[in-house]
């Protein structure tokens, strides 16, 4: 193994990525494949998403980016035509201009995963991708979507490319009838995946949106997960509220942690949070809990079943339990000052560092993917974790997203990507977001690390 | 995961029942020729079921076949123009599938792994009949495999100790086996893509190279498929030890997190050598991410990969306390915990039952892997033996795991090899036994009777 290794295992205070094995030694590429509108795309960036969050540094590549850059009018699907020369010489230098970009992002950046998301529907293509993999020492692992469903395909190109800039001048019916001439210009030299001829590639074929499967050889750990999340992925359209608990005693005092009951303002918003579902109307709704009093007497009020997950509770701030900020100021200084400094892998000691919490929580991810509508009813730390896999956010802005009490979060999956509505449900609380404050020196003064606490009792 | 089931509106601490995956029970049902893999793929998927906390059990009808016909004659018994043979062989798919109707309603069931060929579509439709009359999701395993080396080896490891064969050398056992399998290979309907593609299914080709998944209902099935395509044959030893000896270990204390005694280090320093003398190719080194077992594998002067969730057992409020003091502080807790051991939670810390969840994806990465040797801590190394040697709940928090001593398993036939190596360093004694008085208003003498001796 590579020294550079060997120091990423060394016993540090805080050791980033420790808590989750080595994932693979060598980079590897996941390649797309499959006729325009499968939900390449989508796929890309929900892998890629995925991947950030759980801590592997990934990035996307999609070549229709780089067309567009190097073609900057797009006129119609004649671009596309099998016999169209001069488009065809710059459809490969676009893909060869992404594959360096790859190996850039690889050597230069550290990247550990790089999704390169095309159509890679000829042999010969793939055959180009897979001797510049080997060539570099990367490894390869190839996602085909294949889907004849024809309302499944009108869908996806209402929901993305209406919107893409390819048709920003062009109304509904004419991108329709463009787009799939578009389709057809790959259909004729379409080759999937062959189950003889390429079984010793690595691959996973999605059939119809995951009714079906077909996986061969998964070499390593990282395929392995990225197999696991694909399978438990779905498009059907559900939305995912998320909510802290009602105000909490602690709350009230501005202490932190621990495993107090509701304030009568927080029994307050839990019978808000009741009305509030019921006017949603939705069906089937799965309701989740932490362990923890505060979520469990929130749910109760709902007057439904709900599910408890141990690994939905708070953040475990360690020998920080049940302080407040003054007292850590006071007891911990030099904790606080480095908290600060990096809030995102800051360990309490006898605790958990968001890292830690992130790591905990893929879990929950999994099962909300495979879910539909659901409510998680959690905690501060634990909502933070939960929006910035559905938002995308990046580990240094996790710790401060704004999750106030008394809010619901309505999160929906559209195109790409989540709307997001914030609904508060007029129910006062204290506020419990601390602010990065500007001296996060260990030297700095009580009244400089206090400067950002919020107001309490 | 899921805990604590829809019924769930009690804050009561202690109950946490086993995970409820799915609201029905779910029905396992293998598919394929003899020599396959089923039968393997069925003990050890009924194994991580439980070791999960999901109620799972085994009905294999080769079973209830020979408690049928008491002996085995020849492969003849198995051909498709045998009228009186094909009788008995329904009566015991029968048998098995009544004794399943029972295990899932009557004894609290949730997973039963119907183990048998079933190769034909015929077989397929009754089985999913019954599971339609009962309420039962069905989910078809399939092993399809035409590796001549893979089926020899499968024959040689498993048929060959058979009851079946007993009576057999060698040779006579391969060449009746064979003919057998040959007795189900002209009737045999593979799951198709197109006539099946109503079903659940796993289809796994040629030993996990390849995989045919459809339509995953839900969330257990996902986790069977997960499973499924983690598990290799390649043969291989996992090595599991716990730290050196410690300096809260000769306190008799409790968690913690302090650094090696000076017979600590020794081991680390045998244990260096003994594993230098193993040989191992490729061997991964995992420790948690407390001291003394970093301080361990440091001395093999290997990388090593620190895993949090191999971290001791959080004994909360009463970390780094003595049995002594856990007695006068909290004998109340202390009397809960022997009443129960596994499910017990200590407060503001975790039960074995949160450990074996917590310790789910080491599990799912040694399957994974090969040679690995683990340096963890002694709750910890009982969930994961408790795993590997198939050992229940109650067992589980009192298997021995003693310190210095090296634990070799090496996967045969459907189960574990197990070689306890002492390396020949002195350390105290952490095991401590159930005591016979676990009632909460017991002395603190009878408390007190099994604490190991410490300083």
């Amino acid at each position: 193994m590579e020294l550079p290794q060997l120091e990423h295992t060394r016993l540090r205070r805080h050791d980033s990525a420790a808590s989750v094995p080595q994932f693979c030694n060598s980079p590897t590429m996941i390649v797309m494949v499959g006729l325009p509108a499968r939900g390449k795309t989508y796929i890309s960036k929900k892998l890629t998403r995925y991947l950030n969050w759980i801590g592997v540094p990934t990035k996307m590549f999609n070549v229709g980016q780089y067309r567009r850059e190097a073609v900057k009018i797009y006129k119609n699907f004649e671009f596309f035509k099998p016999d169209n020369e001069e488009a065809m010489k710059i459809r490969k230098a676009c893909a060869a201009a992404a594959l360096k970009d790859v190996a850039l992002y690889f050597t230069k950046e550290l990247g550990q995963v790089a999704v390169f998301d095309a159509t890679n529907t000829t042999r010969e293509r793939r055959a180009i991708i897979v001797s510049f993999a080997m060539e570099m020492g990367y490894k390869v692992f190839f996602v085909e979507s294949i889907c004849d469903d024809p309302e499944i395909i009108a869908e996806n190109i209402r929901q993305v490319k209406f919107g893409s800039p390819d048709y920003a001048d062009r109304d509904i019916d004419e991108a329709m009838e463009d787009f799939t001439q578009r389709i057809d210009c790959y259909r004729a030299s379409y080759m999937p995946i062959d189950d003889e001829k390429d079984r010793k590639l690595s691959y996973i074929k999605i059939f119809d949106v995951g009714s079906r499967y077909l996986v061969n050889r998964v070499q390593d750990h990282i395929q392995s997960r990225i197999v696991y999340y694909l399978m438990n992925i779905h498009v059907t359209p559900r939305s995912i509220y998320l909510s802290r608990h009602g105000e909490s005693e602690l709350n009230l005092l501005g202490r932190i942690g621990g495993d107090t009951g509701l304030s009568p303002r927080g029994k307050k918003y839990a019978s808000a949070l009741a009305t509030f579902i019921k006017g949603q109307k939705i069906i089937d709704l799965k309701v989740w809990t932490s362990h923890m009093k505060r979520t469990v007497q929130t749910a109760e009020a709902l007057g439904v079943q709900y599910e408890q997950w141990k690994a939905l509770n708070e953040i475990d701030a360690g020998v920080c339990e049940e302080l407040t900020y003054e007292e850590i100021q006071e007891n911990f200084p030099e904790e606080f000052a480095l908290r600060d400094q990096d809030k995102y892998r800051y360990r309490y000691p006898k605790g958990e560092s968001y890292e830690d919490l992130v790591h905990r929580l893929e879990p929950v991810i999994m099962e909300l993917e495979r879910q539909e509508n659901v409510l998680v009813i959690c905690h501060q730390a634990v909502m933070r974790c939960l929006l910035a896999y559905f938002l995308d956010k990046p580990a240094d802005e996790l710790p401060y997203l704004r999750c106030p009490l008394h809010t619901v979060l309505k999160l929906t999956p559209i195109a790409y990507g989540c709307k997001v509505e914030s609904f508060f449900l007029n129910i006062e609380a204290v506020n419990t977001h601390r602010e990065r404050p500007l001296n996060v020196n260990i030297t700095r003064n009580p009244e400089e690390a206090l400067q950002t606490v919020p107001d309490h009792i | 995961m899921m805990r604590g089931c829809s019924s769930r509106s009690k804050l009561s601490q202690n109950q946490d029942r086993a995970v409820c995956m799915t609201n029905c029970p779910t029905l396992i049902v293998t598919v394929g020729l003899p020599a396959r893999g089923k039968t393997y793929i069925s003990k050890k998927l009924t194994r991580y079921l439980n070791w999960i906390g999901v109620p799972t059990r085994e009905f294999n009808v080769g079973q209830y076949r020979r408690e049928f016909v008491k002996i085995y004659k020849s492969f003849e018994f198995f051909r498709p123009d045998n009228e009186e043979g094909l009788k008995i062989r329904r009566k015991c798919a029968s048998a098995a599938l009544n004794d399943v109707r029972e295990y899932l309603t009557e004894d609290g069931g949730q997973v039963a792994v119907f183990d048998a060929t079933n190769t034909t579509r015929e077989r397929r439709e009754t089985i999913l009949e019954f599971a339609e009359q009962n309420g039962f999701k069905v989910f078809f395993v399939e092993s399809v495999c035409e590796d001549p080396d893979v089926i020899q080896e499968n024959i040689v490891q498993v048929k060959l100790d058979s009851p079946d064969y007993t009576n057999c050398n060698t040779e006579e056992a391969v060449e009746d086996f064979m003919k057998r399998i040959k007795c189900y290979e002209n009737s045999y309907e593979t799951l198709d893509e197109v006539l099946d593609r109503d079903l659940s299914y796993i289809k796994i080709m040629d030993v996990g190279q390849r995989y045919l998944v459809n339509r995953v209902l839900d969330h257990i099935q996902s986790r069977i498929v997960y499973y499924l395509m983690n598990i290799h044959i390649t043969p291989r030893s996992i090595y599991l030890c716990r730290h050196g000896e410690s300096e809260l270990n000769v306190k008799g204390r409790i968690g913690g997190d302090s650094g090696l005694t000076i017979r600590g280090k020794e081991f680390a320093k045998k244990l260096s050598h003994f594993i230098q003398e193993q040989n191992i190719s490729d061997l991964k080194v995992w420790t948690s991410q407390m001291k003394r077992t970093i301080q361990t594998a440091e001395a093999l002067n290997v990388p090593y990969e620190q895993w949090k969730v191999l971290n001791e057992i959080d004994a909360g409020v009463c970390e780094e306390l003595m049995y002594e003091e856990i007695q006068r502080n909290y004998p109340l807790e202390f009397a809960l915990r022997d009443q129960d051991k596994y499910r017990y939670r200590y407060p503001k810390g975790e039960s074995y039952e949160d450990l074996v969840q917590r310790l789910e994806p080491v599990i799912m990465e040694l399957e994974r892997q090969e040679n690995v040797l683990v340096i963890c801590h002694q709750a910890v190394l009982r969930c994961l033996l408790a795993y590997f040697l198939d050992k229940t709940a109650e067992e589980l928090p009192y298997l021995k795991c003693p310190l210095h001593t090296v634990l070799k398993l090496t996967p045969v036939a459907y189960g574990c090899k197990v070689e306890s190596i002492s390396l020949n360093v002195d350390a105290v004694n952490t095991h401590r036994e159930r005591p016979a008085n676990v009632n909460v208003q017991r002395t603190a003498e009878d408390a007190l009777q099994t604490v190991p001796p410490h300083l």
